[in-house]
């Protein structure tokens, strides 16, 4: 009946691995519950003997720049993320995706962590990640690895982590100049909160031309996902309404767009993912040529 | 491992026991009693559990209490300092942002935290940061108001200004003036008690078994496994019902428990209930209540449930009533006719999404009797159906009517009042009956989904000849008010016009899906949104300006309505339909010719702005020869001080207020001087329902009469003791005024008591006489009118659309508080908006989808257009002061409004609600496809 027997505090990432390990029965990391007290609540989850508390670990709440990269640790609130100055700089796709979620209450305790261990295919944070190129350091009490995000994705909801498993930081390449992002989302005003479909987009820009590119969108597929094929057709090109017209066309091919009952037909989807592809990439071009500000 | 939590909370530390499994907002509401702490979902949707932590809002329903250990906490109940109020609580008062206060101390927590980060917010920040704090008597646009003068007064240190909220174009020394709620304090200081902020001893938690099918024979109910589960005090099935099994507003026939071999009509029918120890183990158990069913076919739509061979849900068939209004020759109109339109139209099923979930207290006393403690809209009826399950005489019975989080029709029919009663006689102890927000989605009663076809005759200059209406009601397992609410569906179908030939039929059916009842503006919301937008098609047909086509066909003083009512007075509708067109001239700038051309912005040419247009018309009170009445009792004390009571209900609408203020105009005393006492069946006389707008009408007139009959018996007194003529005696600024000499009001009370006179006053207002549909004359004795204008903004890239601006002139005879008129107003627009943008209630196959606030959206600030207001006071004679209902008829033009709008804009016809942006889309892609033909 109670959603929980025991509670872990822990202070360090080994004393939160040591839990996750050797706590008795079912047991289960909890950022900010914005996923898993509704899951538990709801009973879509079966009832866990204990959840530990990633809250109180620093090692998960790091935001900053280390070398080359971004380091933003897996327990950050998301609220924290949207206004954070370094975010804004290396991974605007990233703010814009986190101040979407949910209201003030709830980007005040949730995380990026939860948002991508709950694995669904159009979660905002985890469009955005992907897009960004993320790479994810997971740690258990054996060692600690870094891996692609997109390695962690099984199905919608199933991540790839293994029970005692943890995401500990998330590692973003930093922004070079030429280099932006932007993410774009269509909502619908009744039914699930869900989005109906979000994109993400990562350009680097050399004159006139789109150098490279990463393009995520989501839900097209079972797992948050780049749509490979697209960034091949765009990447080296030139940006005009041509270009957008051509990567459209083969992204519609490429994404698979499904219908979600209530939320919104593949039908739908197909229509509204040019809108936001071009307004994504307007938004990114016009962003790669303002000035660094550092 | 699991160790004790220490927070701080308020500035006041605490250690305690950690309880697995416990929320923060438990805690906070259980453990530390600070029920300023509201749950109105518990899923992280609505806001009202909000909370300050370490500086930041988070909500405290999904926050696991062990997390809180270390921090320190603000709750409403922290926000007032010895110095007062604090700013925002003092603007929320004074700018009238507080109406059933249920969210108030969520908005306040919300806004308190922004402030800390960010003292002069703009109206942007604020939408953004209020965004989940959700207020469904919808007063976004007061709200956002007080946060700024609030961000101000602590900036500035400067008093708050005055709201800018115009008084009644009459004002006397009270009514029309701008008055504070007398609950307002209480609510945003979070002291304000609502039924589950109450504790009794002993008390137990009951928790209902649902059917969870829409339709079958129930064979086997096995509720041992609930009755051995510890702590489980008492299982009782329809078996155990001492009384009447069923309960219903009109008629009998819903159900109170579903016995074995017996029907279940939809998947809310309770089938077993429980009280154990604890509110986990009530539900525990009600979920190991094993349960055999034979499934039957489901009857999922009224046209359906007409079929002759739709099984037979109730023993007098499917038909619950066939409503027919006919006037003139409907033929004969329609060959007069130069043009003739015909379209269906349909509406979903709407859930009144009140933020305070149903919860009932019963209470046995040592004598016998039986208290009931809940919110409801009619404690009378409760009174009776209660009484009638139990077996006993009604005045066995008492229900206590408490702080209403919202009602809008939601809370007239039983929730768990019965049920919770059942338990506590059989267990002898007091018995908590709560929702979650999930069982009040599934089993209250809804807005009727209708199907409606109106088939349109009219002159080449726009006069109407004829319109035929054909209604389908959706009126769910059981009848509810179904009837009522068809029939005002049925006689406003052909809007507010004067037409020569009516014809309209109703079917008002029975189906397996979740009763529908009362809602607000009570079925008129639906004809509305049709013959609206047919109206809207027919000016475009002919030609004609849609605000002109209007103004032609309008109601006013002479006009007869479709079912034969002369209307002798109050139809302010031409001057509502004037100043809206004025004002959107004048806000807009357009050129008259050009007011409902379609506006793509000129650095976005894929967003396209246009306005739309809608007139409507609500009675005031039941009519149709229901007897109307309320009664009210004013009492004068020593203190000075007077008091009203009646039955009638204060959902957060503002009646209190309304009743303060009409016994203070009487007694020529400032409104502080009057306490008001509602709801409680041995304390107040009876009110009647409340429902249909009736409350500022009947009970206000009530009020007004008893006050009067009190006045003049205070005033008789004091002739009599001081030998001085009745007429030389006047009541000026709380005090009597006799041949000059000064009484003060509680002097004249002592004096009269002491005498062995009680000076009480208690009146029975009849309101003026109705006749029953189909006989003419008066139907209703009064009418409100409205007229709107929305200004909309439709992307055509995604479908998405944006409603900016909301022109709402409202003829309601007399504003007789603005300031509560406001929230009215406000409140109203925002459902409007929510019914035509947001809401849809999902039903398949008699299984409900949107079974949570997640699925069942309802309007945030972030979804608010600017609201212009515009009070039209065409006084009725007989209303008090002149006033007549407010409560419905705001609403009502909304959804037509917006859906004209959307038309003007991008050529596209909605003929169902809610707004679908797919169809909207496809749509614009079919237009862009097809070439043009010529
Ligand atoms: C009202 C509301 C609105 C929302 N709106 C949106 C929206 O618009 N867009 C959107 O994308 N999402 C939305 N969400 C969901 C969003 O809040 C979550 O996805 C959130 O980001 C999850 O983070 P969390 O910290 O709360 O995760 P939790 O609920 O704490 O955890 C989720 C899952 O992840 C696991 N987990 C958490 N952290 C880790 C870790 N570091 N390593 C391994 N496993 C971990 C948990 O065990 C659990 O299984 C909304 C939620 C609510 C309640
Ligand atoms: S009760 Fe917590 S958000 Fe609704
Ligand atoms: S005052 Fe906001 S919900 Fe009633």
């Amino acid at each position: 009946m109670r959603l929980w027997q025991e509670y872990y505090r822990p202070a360090t990432l080994t004393e939160a691995l040591q839990a996750l390990a050797y706590a008795p029965g079912l047991v289960l990391p909890i950022a900010g519950g914005t996923d898993l007290m509704l899951d538990l609540e709801q009973g879509r989850h079966p009832p866990v003997h204990a959840l530990v508390d990633l809250t109180f670990l620093p090692e998960l709440k790091r935001l900053e720049v280390q070398g080359d990269e971004l380091l933003i640790g897996a327990a950050v609130p998301l609220s924290q993320i949207a206004t954070s100055p370094l975010v804004a700089e290396h991974a605007q796709a990233l703010t814009e995706a986190c101040a979407l979620i949910g209201g003030p209450q709830v980007r005040n305790v949730a995380t990026l962590g939860g948002n991508v261990a709950h694995a669904l295919p159009a979660a905002d944070g985890t469009i955005a990640l992907t897009a960004l190129g993320a790479q994810v350091t997971v740690a258990d009490l054996e060692c600690a690895r870094r891996v692609p995000l997109e390695s962690l994705f099984l199905g919608p909801g199933k991540s790839a982590l293994r029970p005692g498993q943890l995401i500990t930081t998330f590692h973003l390449p930093l922004r070079r100049r030429g280099q932006a992002s932007a993410f774009r989302r269509v909502m619908r005003l009744q039914g699930i909160a869900l989005p109906i479909l979000n994109l993400a987009i990562w350009l680097a820009r050399e004159g006139e031309r789109i150098a490279d590119l990463r393009l995520a969108v989501g839900p097209s597929g079972p797992t948050p996902r780049r749509m490979t094929a697209t960034e091949a057709i765009v990447r080296g090109q030139t940006m005009d309404d041509s270009l957008i017209e051509q990567a459209l066309h083969t992204l519609l091919e490429e994404a698979h767009f499904r219908t979600s009952p209530h939320r919104a037909s593949a039908e739908y989807r197909r229509q509204v993912v040019g809108a936001l592809l071009r307004e994504g990439m307007q938004a990114a071009w016009d962003r790669a040529c303002e000035p660094q500000r550092h | 491992m699991t160790s004790p939590i220490t927070l701080t909370v308020n500035g006041k530390e605490y250690t305690l026991e950690a309880i697995p499994g416990e929320t923060l907002a438990t805690l906070l509401r259980e453990r530390l009693n600070l029920t300023g702490v509201k749950i109105g979902c518990g899923e992280a949707e609505c806001g009202a559990c909000t909370v300050v932590i370490d500086g930041q809002a988070v909500v405290s329903c999904i926050y696991p209490a062990e997390r809180a250990h270390g921090k320190h906490i603000t709750t409403i109940e922290g926000l007032q300092s010895e110095a007062g109020l604090h700013p925002l609580q003092e603007a929320f008062i004074k700018y009238g942002a507080v109406q059933c206060g249920f969210c108030i101390p969520g908005q306040i927590m919300t806004a308190y935290a922004l402030l800390q980060h960010n003292p002069d917010p703009s109206p942007a920040d604020i939408r953004f940061a209020l965004k989940d704090t959700l207020c469904r008597c919808g007063g976004y646009p007061t709200i956002e108001r007080a946060i700024l003068a609030a961000a101000r007064a602590l900036r500035t240190g400067e008093p708050l200004p005055d709201p800018e909220i115009p008084e009644s174009a009459e004002p006397r020394q009270v009514v029309g003036r701008n008055i504070i709620r007398p609950d307002a304090v209480e609510k945003v200081t979070g002291r304000a008690l609502y039924t589950d902020d109450l504790k009794f001893p002993g008390m137990l938690h009951a928790a209902v078994r649902r059917a969870g099918v829409p339709h079958a024979i129930l064979r086997v109910l096995d509720v041992e496994p609930a009755r051995a589960l510890p702590g489980v005090v008492a299982v009782l099935t329809a078996a155990d019902i001492p009384g009447e099994k069923n309960h219903g507003l009109v008629i009998h026939d819903w159900p109170i428990m579903i016995g074995i071999g017996e029907r279940i009509r939809y998947v809310g029918d309770a089938l077993a209930i429980v009280a154990a120890e604890s509110r986990e183990i009530a539900l525990e158990a009600a979920r190991r209540i094993r349960v055999e069913v034979e499934e039957r076919p489901v009857i999922s739509d009224p046209v359906q449930a007409r079929r002759p061979d739709a099984e037979a849900l109730h023993p007098g068939g499917n038909l619950l009533k066939h409503i027919q209004v006919r006037k003139g020759k409907v033929a004969q109109g329609f060959a007069e006719a130069d043009v003739i339109l015909e379209h269906t139209f349909h509406t979903p099923m709407m859930d009144h999404a009140f933020l305070e979930p149903e919860c009932s207290i019963a209470v046995p006393l040592p004598d016998g009797r039986m208290e009931i403690y809940v919110g409801s809209q009619i404690p009378y009826a409760d009174r009776a159906q209660v009484a009638a399950a139990l077996g006993w005489p009604e005045e066995r019975v008492r229900i206590v009517g408490q702080l209403m989080g919202g009602g809008f029709g939601g809370k007239e029919d039983i929730a768990g009042q019965i049920h919770a009663a059942l338990l506590a006689n059989a267990t002898g102890r007091p018995v908590k009956l709560l929702f979650d927000r999930r069982e009040s989605l599934l089993v209250h009663p809804k807005r009727h989904a209708t199907q409606i076809r109106v088939k349109i005759g009219a002159k080449r200059d726009g006069r109407l000849t004829a319109v035929e209406t054909e209604l389908f009601g959706d009126t769910g397992a059981y009848a509810s008010l179904g009837e009522k609410v068809m029939t005002r569906a049925t006689t406003h179908s052909a809007g507010p016009y004067e037409v020569p030939h009516v014809s309209a039929d109703c079917y008002a059916m029975y189906t397996n899906n979740p009763p529908a009842g009362a809602y607000r503006g009570f079925g008129v919301l639906q004809s509305a949104f049709a013959i609206e937008s047919m109206m809207d098609w027919l000016a475009e047909t002919l030609g004609l300006d849609p605000i002109e086509l209007r103004r032609r066909n309008a109601l006013r003083v002479g006009s007869v309505t479709n079912t034969g009512q002369v209307l002798r007075e109050s139809v302010g509708l031409l001057e509502c339909i004037e100043r809206v067109e004025q004002e959107m001239l004048r806000l807009s700038g357009l050129e008259r010719e050009r007011l409902f051309a379609p506006r793509p912005l000129p650095e976005a040419p894929h967003r396209v702005r246009a306005w739309g247009f809608a007139a409507g018309y609500k009675n005031t009170g039941l009519g149709g020869g229901a007897p109307d009445k309320a009664g009210a009792e004013v009492q004068l004390y020593a203190d000075g001080s007077l008091m009203v009571r009646t039955s009638s209900a204060e959902l957060g609408q503002g009646l209190v207020t309304v009743l303060r203020m009409i016994v203070a105009e009487e007694f020529s005393v400032p409104p502080e001087r009057v306490r008001v006492l509602v709801m409680d069946t041995d304390l107040t006389p009876d009110g009647g329902p409340t429902t249909a707008s009736r409350q500022t009408y009947v009970t206000g007139n009530a009020a007004r009469l008893a006050a009067q009959s009190l006045r003049q018996a205070v005033t008789s007194f004091l002739a009599e003791k001081y030998d001085c003529p009745p007429e030389r005696i006047r009541y000026v600024e709380g005090l009597a005024q006799v041949d000059g000499q000064r009484i003060s009001l509680g002097e004249a009370a002592a004096a009269m008591q002491a005498s062995g006179v009680e000076p009480l006053a208690r009146y029975e207002y009849r309101a003026p006489e109705t006749r029953p549909l189909g006989q003419g004359g008066d139907m209703h004795f009064a009418f409100s009118f409205a007229a709107q204008a929305a200004e909309v903004e439709v992307d055509t890239r995604t479908g998405m659309v944006r409603v900016l601006r909301v022109i709402s002139a409202n003829d309601v005879g007399r504003a007789i508080n603005p300031l509560g008129l406001r929230g009215q107003v406000e409140g109203g627009i925002t459902m409007g908006l929510g019914n035509t943008l947001t809401e849809h209630f999902i039903v398949e196959n008699g299984r409900v989808i949107t079974d949570r606030l997640a699925r069942y959206r309802i309007p945030s600030i972030v979804h608010m257009p600017e609201v212009i207001p515009i009070i039209v006071e065409h006084p009725t004679a007989e209303g008090p002061y002149g006033a007549k209902g407010v409560g419905e008829i705001v609403s009502i033009p909304t959804p037509a409004a917006i859906a004209n709008a959307i038309y003007h804009a991008i050529g596209f016809r909605m003929d169902s609600l809610p707004v679908d942006q797919e169809a909207i889309l496809a749509f614009l892609k079919r237009q862009k496809e097809c070439l043009p033909s010529r």
